[in-house]
């Protein structure tokens, strides 16, 4: 015979005004299988709790009802208590007569009358609890991470410096992502470069971590804790182990003039290129669609030849390496809006209005960064495309793309205020007597020192800022006309400007969907990765063990992508703290003697738990084929058992006899 | 080959030389115009600046008209008109409340069985591979500036023609005559449309600068679409370069005129020598 | 047009989405002849000053290029935004409005479609031009491009008579039906 505990909370006055938690809590004593009934002002509380532990010893208690808020605030704090004093935890269960009752009721009687149903309805289910054990997984202690800008470089060197080897992949043939082109970074102005590449050499030196550049996620198999990851190591031409570096290849490559990745397309590399001079690593790489060798098969050869080391290989192909892991840490990044055409996903279209691609002095932001970077294609000069003169008069556009529903996005990207602010600061400190010219709708600068960066620009360097939107931009005689508008004066102003600069809004970077979908990540409609709780969880995802931080996860600047990555890094050592994982045992099982072998239940699972089996007698005789799950992977979410033809499938903690337990209770 | 036509009162009134340009370089490109039975005014600006209904119940009894008559296509070759007919047609398609409303005020049933084509269209679907088989004297030394003003790009959602922000169909036809086209500034700012008469001062500023930038330009002519960007562009431009003080000279075409043209006919057959600017 | 009437139309515009972002007013051609900009005017009929906006002369500058609504980042619908206002000043013009010269043109020009079921070009100058004589008092009127008649005549392109409509009466019926009951 049972021996349950009710404990009935009034919450203070959240559950006591509207229900009666006398009355409830000696109606329930009635129940069959109730020891004792109590009820207590706060059940969360340490007295709280301590009355439950106290019951358990003197009532000889071995299931435990409390009938108070929401599971999902305390029945974890429910649970150690009960298990502190003896009781299996799964032998707990919560009526929640707080959300589910008195939050939404107003009438007394019948508010009280419910809550009395739900814990009847809760010591049904109560009786026929299984005293289950936590599931143990053991942990690879090694990380994966996606992506080698600045967040993927702190997650990196954070989880390796704790001791742990990290596998680091990424798919240009240089870690930095897009922190590597910038010039000077806010509100700091520190030179971006030189912040950055200390951290790309210590990745590159890390003996803990192995770097994959130019490489790819081909395939991911496993679940948290034991993940076999399939990488593809692009063909780059070159063995990178071999080579010194030394520069006599590109220097020699008689194709020169190719729009260069790094510069978006302002300036030029070789078909056997540097990414840039600080590459880690410093290595470089052949674009096979521009190579003449590659292309056609035969003829040039140049480099190869003037190679002291013999590292130039034409015939390298790409190759799959295969790598375990225990967790995974997303930070691909983003990339820029393209503004002059259509979109990939074909909802959202270009502006042919700002003469983007039209006129070559109209750039993106990143555009301009490398014209302001020292190692840029100008060498730090900010001049026009077009004719290589100095502007005097430029024009920075705001949200280009954002804050968009007719021809963007409807978000804001968070970062451009303070880059545009910026770029007017560091125009005017190279072009001492030009005049930069922005237009905004509004600033966003909350972080810390971020408003005190904008006013400068304005107050200091002298940027003018007009409030309103640009409807058109046109060039006449060699100057860029820009029609815009000053809402503020309530009038049009029109801007004749040498260079126009675009502040994009911020993508996810392409490819992303795949990737999330190999690693069972989900993605708005933007193609950001989706976090499990936008405040309390902001860097774990529904796939238990894949962490995700970074602009991938939502437009924001360095510094939280730093956080971020940080945040990640320290999901994944919280894994690694242990040699065993525990997971809640309330995951799906199959009667592996009733299985009909129809695998119904594999094609449904949204968690690719369960597997195809054989049951074999003890000397390895087949009997039959069965599904299994891996209650590594299962999430418990119960869609095998709904579709399971011959009831083979439960869910532990929750299975059919208890549902139907409680209904019956109910009715 | 046979199409509906709908002139519009333009066609029929200050602009009657559109019509006689679009009938003869159609008909020598074997398109026979038939003029909708007893079709009334579309409404144009006046009707939506004064009365919602009316500005849909007119057009509406226009294109139930047109599908009385049997006509798959209607060319309109004014874009106030082409606009005004294809707005009302989308809106009593996406709303059956109003098309039957509609289907009362006007006594007559609209199922949008009829296509609204502009004068562009009609020659895209003669094919312009067609247009330049058929090119007798090819435009050389023709530098047009295409002008499309407002409404036959405008708004997007309802014409869905062309880029209204790089808009290039008014300049293959051109190139299909074996003329060239400037790139310029001004293709889609509007010219003042309607205002002619009741604010003229709007009318000669803004075709003022589009005059002005096609010339700047390199362009030897304006080519437009619309009755309404003639008239602005080319009947009163004696008063536009007296209030300015500026001599213009550019003749002002239909885009008619110049198939025309590159077909054989004379001026005289297609109405250019009834211009205002006309150099012979 | 009822108040029930306006608010409607007001929330088919998507007046409550404008952000007031100006791009309205910064591709508008006649902006700078406004006493008020395309954006203010929006913000009028947001803020509930509908009367305000209605007697604001920027809708009677307004020349239906559709700039505005065609480049708007919200969808809303600026245009028609002034369309509306349009049809309630047409309704209850103030009488600075009712003198004004584009009021009286619309006036004549649906007149002379009532009529004559199309437009009869000769009549509408002439009908027009007496309206802005009788009504802005504006006498030196009667004569502006006066010169223009006979240059037009000779190029054929003033008719004295024009073609007309055969069932003119459906015409007026049509009116009738549109310019009354205006609460739907």
């Amino acid at each position: 015979m049972a021996r349950i505990g009710v404990f009935t909370c009034w919450c203070g006055e959240n559950i006591a005004r509207t229900v009666d938690v006398e009355k409830v809590a000696a109606a329930v004593g009635e129940l069959p299988g109730v020891r004792c009934s109590l009820n207590y002002k706060y059940m969360c509380s340490e007295p709280g709790q301590a009355l439950i532990a106290e019951k358990i010893a003197s009532e000889g208690l071995d299931a435990v009802v409390v009938a108070s808020c929401s599971p999902h605030m305390h029945l974890r704090t429910f649970r150690k208590t009960a298990a502190s004093a003896g009781v299996n935890p799964y032998r707990v269960e919560m009526a929640n007569i707080r959300e589910h009752c008195s939050w939404v009721h107003h009438d007394r009687d019948t508010a009280t009358q419910k809550a009395t149903d739900l814990i009847r309805m809760s010591v049904a289910k109560v009786l026929w609890d299984e005293p289950l054990e936590p599931i143990r997984v053991p942990v690879t202690r090694r990380a994966l991470v996606v992506g080698g800008g600045v967040a993927g470089i702190q997650a990196a060197l954070d989880i390796a410096d704790a001791g742990y080897e990290v596998v680091l992949v990424e798919r240009e043939p240089s870690i930095g992502g897009k922190m590597a082109g910038l010039s000077e970074t806010f509100p700091t102005l520190d030179c971006s470069q030189c912040i950055l590449t200390p951290r790309m050499v210590e990745v590159g030196q890390h003996p803990r971590i192995k770097l994959y550049t130019y490489s790819e996620v081909e395939q991911v198999e496993g679940y948290i804790g034991n993940f076999t990851i399939t990488i593809r190591k692009k063909a780059r031409y070159v063995d990178i182990k071999s080579c010194t570096g030394c520069g006599d290849c590109w220097n020699c490559c008689p194709i020169k003039r190719n729009p260069s990745e790094f510069d978006y397309g302002l300036g030029m590399r070789p078909a056997i290129y540097m990414p840039f001079p600080q590459a880690v690593p410093a290595r470089p790489v052949i674009d096979k669609e521009t190579c003449t060798r590659i292309k056609k098969g035969k003829g040039c050869g140049l480099c190869e030849k003037k190679c002291l080391t013999k590292s130039i290989h034409f015939d390298d192909q790409d190759a799959l390496v295969t790598e375990q892991v225990g967790a995974v840490v997303v930070s691909t990044g983003f990339k820029l809006y393209s503004i002059g055409k259509e979109q990939e996903d074909g909802k959202t279209s270009g502006y042919g209005e700002y003469g983007y691609g039209k006129y070559k002095d109209v750039v993106t932001s990143l555009q301009f960064e490398r014209l302001l970077s020292a190692s840029g294609p100008t060498g730090g000069r900010v001049v026009r495309p077009s004719d290589g003169k100095e502007p005097k008069n430029v024009v920075f556009i705001s949200c280009v793309g954002s804050r968009d529903d007719a021809k963007g996005l409807p978000y804001c990207s968070k970062i451009c205020c303070m880059y545009t602010a910026k770029h007017a600061m560091l125009y005017k400190h190279k072009v001492h007597d030009g005049q930069a010219h922005v237009f905004y709708m509004d600033i966003r600068a909350g972080g810390k020192n971020y408003e005190e960066f904008v006013r400068r620009a304005i107050e200091q360097d002298g940027a003018r800022y007009y409030r309103g939107r640009v409807s058109r931009i046109y060039e006449e005689n060699g100057k860029l006309i820009v029609r815009g508008a000053d809402t503020l004066a309530g009038a049009p102003v029109t801007v004749e400007a040498d260079l126009v600069v675009l502040a994009a809004a911020m993508v996810p970077a392409p490819g992303v969907r795949d990737l999330a979908r190999k690693l069972n990540v989900g993605y708005d409609e933007y193609g950001f990765l989706l976090e499990s709780h936008p405040k309390l969880r902001p860097v774990e995802t529904s796939a238990a063990g894949v962490f995700i931080c970074g602009a991938c996860q939502a437009p924001k600047d360095i510094p939280e992508s730093v956080a971020q990555a940080s945040a990640a890094a320290s999901k994944a050592l919280i894994m690694f703290g242990h040699a065993e994982l525990t997971r809640e045992p309330e995951v799906a099982r199959i009667d592996e003697k009733n299985c009909a072998a129809c695998f119904a239940c594999i094609r449904t699972c949204p968690y690719h738990a369960i597997d195809r089996a054989d049951v074999l007698t003890p000397r390895g005789v087949f009997v039959k084929r069965t599904a299994r799950v891996n209650p590594g992977l299962c999430m418990g979410c119960g869609t095998c058992v709904a579709v399971c033809p011959s009831k083979s499938a439960d869910l532990a903690g929750f299975t059919e006899q208890e549902i139907y337990a409680e209904v019956e209770a109910l009715v | 080959m046979d199409i509906g036509y709908y002139p519009g009162c333009a066609l029929h009134g200050t602009s009657n030389d559109y019509e006689q340009s679009a009938r003869a370089c159609l008909e020598a490109l074997g398109v026979g115009l038939k003029e909708v039975n007893d079709w009334i005014c579309c409404g144009a600006t006046a009707a939506h600046s004064i009365n919602h209904r009316l500005s849909v119940a007119l057009p509406a009894r226009n294109l139930a008209l047109a599908e009385r008559d049997g006509f798959g296509e209607v060319l309109a070759p004014c874009p106030m008109c082409s606009m005004e007919l294809l707005k009302a047609s989308d809106l009593m398609k996406s709303d059956g409340k109003l098309r039957q409303e509609m289907g009362r005020i006007v006594e007559l049933d609209f199922n949008g069985r009829t296509e609204v084509l502009n004068l562009i269209q009609a020659f895209q679907k003669v094919g312009l591979d067609s247009i330049k088989a058929a090119v007798k004297r090819p435009l050389e030394g023709l530098k047009a500036a295409c002008y499309y003003g407002c409404l036959l790009t405008r708004p997007p959602e309802t014409l869905r023609f062309d880029d209204c922000e790089r808009p290039s169909s008014m300049e293959a036809v051109v190139a299909a005559l074996g003329g060239s086209a400037v790139e310029w500034n001004y293709k889609t700012e509007c010219c003042g449309a309607g205002m002619t008469l009741a604010n003229t001062d709007i009318v000669l500023e803004l075709s003022h600068k589009i005059l002005t930038n096609a010339a700047a330009h390199g362009a030897n002519c304006v080519v437009v679409a619309c009755p309404m960007c003639h008239v602005n562009l080319d009947m009163k431009q004696a008063d536009i370069e007296k209030r300015y003080g500026v001599r213009h000279g550019m003749t002002i075409y239909y885009l008619s005129d110049l198939v025309g043209r590159a077909l054989g006919l004379s001026d005289e057959a297609l109405g250019i020598d009834r211009h205002f600017v006309y150099g012979g | 047009m009822t108040a029930v009437a306006t608010a409607v139309a007001t929330d088919d515009l998507r007046v409550a989405e404008c952000y007031q972002c100006g791009k309205c007013t910064a591709g508008c051609p006649v902006a700078g002849r406004m006493d008020r900009m395309p954006n203010q005017i929006v913000r009028m009929v947001q803020t509930g000053d509908t009367e305000g906006a209605m007697r604001a002369g920027a809708i009677w500058e307004c020349v239906s290029c559709q700039t505005c609504t065609t480049r708007c980042p919200k969808t809303v619908d600026c245009a028609g935004v002034m369309d509306l206002l349009r049809q309630l000043s047409a309704e209850r013009p103030s009488p600075e409005q009712a003198r004004h010269h584009t009021i009286l043109f619309q006036h004549a020009f649906l007149n002379n479609i009532r009529r004559h079921g199309r437009l009869n070009e000769l009549e509408l100058v002439g009908m027009f031009k007496a309206a802005v004589v009788t009504k802005d008092l504006d006498v030196p009127f009667l004569f502006k491009d006066a010169l223009l008649a006979p240059r037009m005549m000779q190029r054929g392109k003033l008719k004295l008579v024009g073609g007309s409509v055969r069932d003119r009466a459906v015409v007026g019926r049509i009116f009738d039906r549109c310019l009354r009951g205006t609460d739907a």
